[in-house]
């Protein structure tokens, strides 16, 4: 008489293992939802319109809004844009269509050090070089350490599209007769742009939250700032302040900020993701 | 004049090796794209070095004064210029670790599913899910946890422990909300999304043949996974651990707002503590004097040689995968 195989016990394990390895998935997922119930829940309910067209009202009186950080938040992402989608794609063009030798290697090297810096380690740097000299915070230190962290996954996000497009693509363009720069810039670039374009956004979305390197950089104002040498207010870190305060009000608010952050991330983020799975294949243009 | 035209020659394939007026050259543009881009590229590793040259550089008033005993001793004293980082190193390493505890089971639990058994149109979708939890921004962790997970933990959780294991040192004391506990679990969800999307991806890589040589076999579905599938990707599991667990450790604004800031050390999980992160997020912009700013520093410095560490491992543990570029 033969046993069956497998045996009872390792049917049993199996169906348990694999059951307990679903309610993981099932407990890592439900954790988003979670979290955007309770802010959807809490934030909605917070939002007035005085959060964006006011100013923040002196410690103790209710009401008042965040407009100016709002605003300051813009300034920011603006000012890191303006640093890291230039320096992160043409170094991320470099790296995929000029590079050659030990260099290239040792700038990928650098840029995956430059990600994993803890990003408060990145708002003390940007302290020393900056805020020091000048003797204050200022809107410029605080886009200069947003900036500094984009370039990182802009330049990789930038290269591996880039790699992705065939080489084929590369010969026809040169065939043609036509530079390697123009190659790069008529050809290569627009049939990855969709993927550089997604890579940038994750960035910016990435970024926007970033709270640790804003903290002793564009420190935070209660006020309008005007210009680009002035502390700025800014979202992530008026929410750390508002949340961290004894003040119901503030609390309020807190989760106010909290949920049209969120929504500005997840949104990009969605935007991105779709932006890239409608990609055209190059080949088929 | 002797390198632009075997810049002309390798790059185009049938130029004559004629000379090209400077215009000319400059139209076609090769010599310009390469330096720009060049120097885009270059910037990268002058950032690196200039931020390296600067923590060393900022920290020598404390690094000459204490030496080695700023990391071993734990008076905390910015009165009395004495400089100990024990507590921080301490509070850093246990919540860092207590969050793999928790983490780590439930990630790559989650990742097989992913990756073995949910069909790939869910696993996609789910997937999607789980990179968009790791685009939450810290601080928003961290609201959460001050008015959400603290009343949890303080109502329900800490209760049960407490009676179950409470026996345990590390489980003794008077829970106040604050604490090293409260602060690794944030951390857990934080990273938990980093531990399953690069495990999932290191999943699928395995080779079909390695899962069909065990299930002709006659091996249930768990035991071609235990079996054949896991240890193939051990190294790449392993080594999106190390980066989850460098995360962890420089992580700031979700820790500092509900760890405690209390710059002791307990033996007790439950009690308040403090993180080298969350110190210098909340003493840099009031600290006084240049001791204290350097003192400050000289922790960023350790934060920062720790993590390059742990990244370092990390990416010899993955050498040689092919990682889908994302923000993760």
């Amino acid at each position: 008489m033969s046993k069956k195989y497998p045996p009872r016990y390792k049917q049993v394990t199996n169906v348990v293992m694999l059951s307990l390895t679903g309610l993981c998935a099932l407990l890592v997922v439900s954790v988003l939802f979670f979290i955007l119930g309770y802010l959807i829940w809490n934030g909605a309910r917070s939002l007035n319109l005085a959060f964006f067209t006011n100013l923040p009202v002196p410690v103790g009186q209710v009401g008042g809004g965040m407009a100016n950080a709002i605003v300051g938040s813009m300034k920011l992402l603006l000012l890191a844009s303006a640093i890291g989608i230039p320096v992160g794609v043409l170094g991320g063009i470099y790296l995929a269509e000029f590079g050659k030798g030990l260099f290239p290697s040792t700038v990928r090297y650098m840029t995956d050090l430059l990600n994993g810096v803890p990003s408060i380690v990145m708002g003390i740097f940007v302290y020393t070089l900056i805020v020091l000299p000048q003797h204050h915070f200022s809107a410029l230190a605080g886009g200069v350490a947003l900036g500094i962290m984009m370039i990182p996954i802009a330049l990789r996000s930038t290269e591996g599209f880039l790699r992705a497009v065939p080489n084929t693509l590369r010969e026809g363009g040169m065939a043609l007769g036509a530079s390697k720069a123009q190659t790069v810039a008529k050809v290569i670039i627009p049939a990855a742009m969709h993927g550089i374009v997604t890579g940038i956004l994750l960035d910016v979305a990435r970024v926007a939250g970033e709270t640790a390197p804003l903290l002793f950089t564009s420190f935070g104002n209660q006020f309008w700032s005007q210009g680009w040498n002035q502390p700025t207010a800014s979202l992530p870190v008026m929410i750390f302040n508002y949340a961290i305060s004894p003040y119901e009000d503030w609390h309020r608010q807190a989760w106010a900020a909290g949920f049209v952050l969120l929504t500005g991330v997840f949104l990009t983020n969605i935007f991105a993701r779709i932006v890239v799975s409608t990609k055209r294949s190059p080949a088929r243009r | 004049m002797a390198s632009a035209t075997t810049t002309t020659q390798t790059v185009g394939l049938s130029s004559p090796p004629e000379k090209l007026s400077i215009m000319a050259r400059l139209r076609k543009g090769d010599e310009i794209a390469f330096l720009v881009t060049f120097a885009s590229a270059l910037s990268i590793v002058l950032i690196t070095v200039l931020l390296v040259q600067r923590l060393w550089a900022d920290s020598v008033l404390s690094r000459h004064l204490f030496s080695w005993h700023f990391l071993h001793t734990s008076t905390w004293d910015p009165v009395q210029d004495q400089f100990g980082a024990l507590p921080f190193i301490y509070g850093t390493v246990v919540t860092a670790l207590l969050s793999l505890v928790m983490a780590v089971p439930v990630g790559i639990g989650a990742a097989i599913f992913l990756a073995e058994l949910a069909p790939r149109k869910v696993s996609n979708v789910l997937t999607f899910m789980i990179e968009l939890l790791a685009a939450v921004p810290s601080v928003i962790f961290g609201l959460l946890g001050i008015f959400i997970m603290l009343p949890l933990l303080n109502h329900y959780i800490v209760p049960i422990i407490q009676q179950i294991f409470g026996f345990l040192p590390i489980f003794q004391g008077k829970f106040y909300g604050v604490s090293y506990f409260s602060a690794s679990c944030v951390l857990a969800i934080m990273i938990v999304p980093f531990i399953v999307s690069i495990s999932r991806e290191v999943l699928i890589a395995v080779p079909q043949s390695q899962r069909e040589a065990m299930m002709a076999l006659g091996a249930t579905k768990w035991d071609v996974t235990w079996r054949a599938v896991f240890p193939y990707a051990k190294r790449g599991i392993i080594g999106s651990i190390f980066l989850a667990l460098a995360r962890a450790l420089g992580e700031t604004m979700a820790v500092t707002m509900v760890i405690g800031n209390v710059p002791k050390i307990s033996a007790s999980l439950f009690a308040p503590g403090y993180t080298i992160a969350a110190v210098i997020a909340n003493e840099f912009t009031e600290a006084t004097g240049d001791l204290y700013i350097s003192a400050l520093i000289e922790l960023g410095l350790v934060l920062f040689a720790v993590t390059m560490i742990i990244n370092a491992i990390a990416r010899i543990l993955m050498l040689g995968m092919a990682r889908q570029e994302s923000t993760l």
